[in-house]
């Protein structure tokens, strides 16, 4: 029964969310020009899928997120396993790592914009930069925490660097990777959406902007939706990604159950 | 019935290597100070012999095996291998520790691969082909008697079946050495004795080198060519006994009086110290 619990539970809370959304702004007569209505954002949604010009902000978005996303992923799948492995050179390297994750990234965009122009370039690199952080960490977390009786098989077979890394160390931090991933790619579709806010033509950020300077608030809600749904598939995909790569892992089968 | 199948599964003969350890001194530093956890051992273990090792909790036997293992390097003393000094200053002597088994009290077992892919890893890290691989851990498999479980996950397996997967490990080398801390404390008595019998054809077959550490003295002096006593912290050598039992030994060994004997001395002796 608990399995199927949530597949009810979830959708009546939605339901009950945009009732409540309607009920008070009649109840209270909000201006639509601060909450429009969830009808007429619906009907705004609806139009803007109507439009095949949507599709291709649509598509923009999803590249930039998932272009930089892989690279996040890449990169910080590689440097973590070298400084989770590398003990002196990560605590060489650590106060800088800190200073870095510590700035706000959003505040560079102008710099990539000056770096990378206004096209898709400079948000791939805004959500790689974004997504790289909290992947990277996990990664030197999971290298570290391979549980010492599995160093010591390993030891005890004489295994070299290299195999212990690839048959140990790696695996035991897919988990820890995978849920830097799953961090990774929502601020992956962030750092897209927000680059598109601030420069360039194209992408959902861009669509939000524009619907607001042109006052059209049901539309801006619309395109709201159109990357909370983006959002949410993009997640759901890493998530499931899990699933596949890390089918021995306990939370796996807990979650089957 | 979940037993170890008595198939001759490929065991090539082979001879053990002797070990030999020279004043080994263990300490280790606490946030309580330094405690002292093995001193004065000086001990030869003949190539081929089969020593079992017994003592209370915390003396210092999981210690002792690290130390043969070359997973720890003993504050004092040194450890010889085969004849081969175990360290060269800092660095362990990795043609020393070459032909070793080793079967921890944890299982152990790595949770993303396979049982299969468990047993094999020896082989894998050597460079023997998957289908040698594939076949030699279908042999040891029905050796412990997990046969049927090959493409298993470790979290499917009983804890008792996941210590025979990590037997089967250690065995998947041929070792010259098996160094195995309380393998079977998480089996049934029935299942015990089992494995006891096959230990002991294994060996016998195999000719290698055997140290096992247990808290079953019965099990203790069915297994042993000699058997050490550990006292409790600081772990010192109390006792060394050589049990004159002929071989192969058979469970109704268990009621023959030379036999209770040795398990009555054993058992005053480790009452004694608490
Ligand atoms: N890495 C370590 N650091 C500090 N103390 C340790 C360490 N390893 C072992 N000890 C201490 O050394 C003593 C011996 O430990 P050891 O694990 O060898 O005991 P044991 O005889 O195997 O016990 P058991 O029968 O419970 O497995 C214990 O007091 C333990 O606390
Ligand atoms: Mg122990």
């Amino acid at each position: 029964m608990q399995k199927y619990s949530s597949l009810i539970a979830t959708p009546l809370i939605l339901v009950a969310l945009v009732l409540l959304w309607d009920a008070y702004i009649r109840v209270f007569d909000v201006s639509p020009f601060i909450l429009p209505p969830p009808g007429s954002v619906w009907e705004a949604t609806k139009d803007l899928l109507a439009d095949s010009g949507t599709f291709g902000h649509i598509w923009v978005t999803f590249v930039e997120t998932v272009v930089g996303f892989l690279i996040a992923v890449v990169v910080g799948v590689v440097l973590g396993g070298i400084l989770g492995k590398v003990r002196w050179l990560e605590q060489t390297l650590s106060p800088l790592i800190v200073g870095l994750q510590v700035m706000p990234k959003v505040a560079l965009i102008p710099l990539f914009i000056v770096w990378f122009g206004f096209g898709m370039t400079s948000k791939i690199v805004l959500a790689a930069v974004l997504a790289f952080f909290p992947i990277m960490t996990n990664t030197i977390l999971g290298i570290k925490s391979v549980d010492r009786g599995h160093r010591d098989v390993m030891l005890s077979l004489n295994a070299s660097r290299w195999q212990t890394f690839r048959d140990v160390e790696l695996p035991s931090a897919l988990p820890f990777i995978l849920t830097g991933m799953e961090v990774g790619i929502v601020l992956a579709t962030i750092g897209a959406i927000v680059g598109e806010y601030l420069g360039g033509n194209d992408g959902l950020g861009y669509m939000a902007i524009a619907t607001l300077n042109a006052f059209d608030v049901d539309a801006m809600f619309g395109v709201i939706l159109l990357m909370t749904v983006l959002g949410l598939v993009l997640y759901f995909a890493v998530v499931g990604i899990r699933r596949f790569v890390t089918p021995w892992h306990e939370a796996v089968t807990r979650d089957k159950e | 019935m979940n037993t170890m199948k008595t198939t001759s599964a490929d065991l090539a003969p082979h001879v053990g290597a002797g070990i030999s350890l020279k004043e080994i001194e263990q300490r280790f530093s606490t946030p309580d100070g330094e405690i002292i956890a093995l001193t004065e051992v000086n001990l030869e273990i003949a190539a081929g012999e089969f020593l079992v090792i017994l003592g209370p909790s915390g003396c210092g036997k999981t210690t002792l095996l690290r130390i043969i293992a070359g997973l720890l390097k003993s504050t004092e003393g040194s450890v010889t291998v085969g004849g081969e000094p175990l360290w060269n200053g800092g660095t362990r002597n990795d043609t020393a520790v070459g032909n070793l088994g080793v079967v921890f009290q944890d299982a152990n077992l790595f949770p993303w691969m396979s049982i299969e892919d468990n047993i094999a890893l020896p082989l894998k890290l050597t460079g023997v082909d998957r289908a040698t691989r594939r076949r030699r851990a279908g042999e040891l498999c029905e050796l412990v008697g997990i046969s049927g479980f090959e493409k298993r996950w470790p979290k499917e397996l009983s804890g008792g079946m996941r210590q025979r997967a990590a037997i089967a490990r250690a065995l998947s080398r041929d070792p010259q050495i098996l160094l195995m801390d309380e393998p079977f404390g998480a089996l049934d008595a029935m299942t015990r004795d089992q494995m006891n019998l096959e230990l002991q054809r294994i060996w016998m077959e195999s000719g290698c080198t055997i140290v096992l550490v247990t808290h079953s003295i019965r099990e203790a002096v069915f297994l042993a060519d000699r058997l050490l006593l550990l006292s409790p912290r600081p772990g010192r050598m109390d006792t060394l006994e050589t049990i004159k039992i002929a071989r192969p030994r058979d469970i109704y060994v268990q009621t023959d009086p030379k036999f209770q004997s040795y398990e009555i001395e054993m058992r005053r002796r480790l009452d004694s110290f608490s």
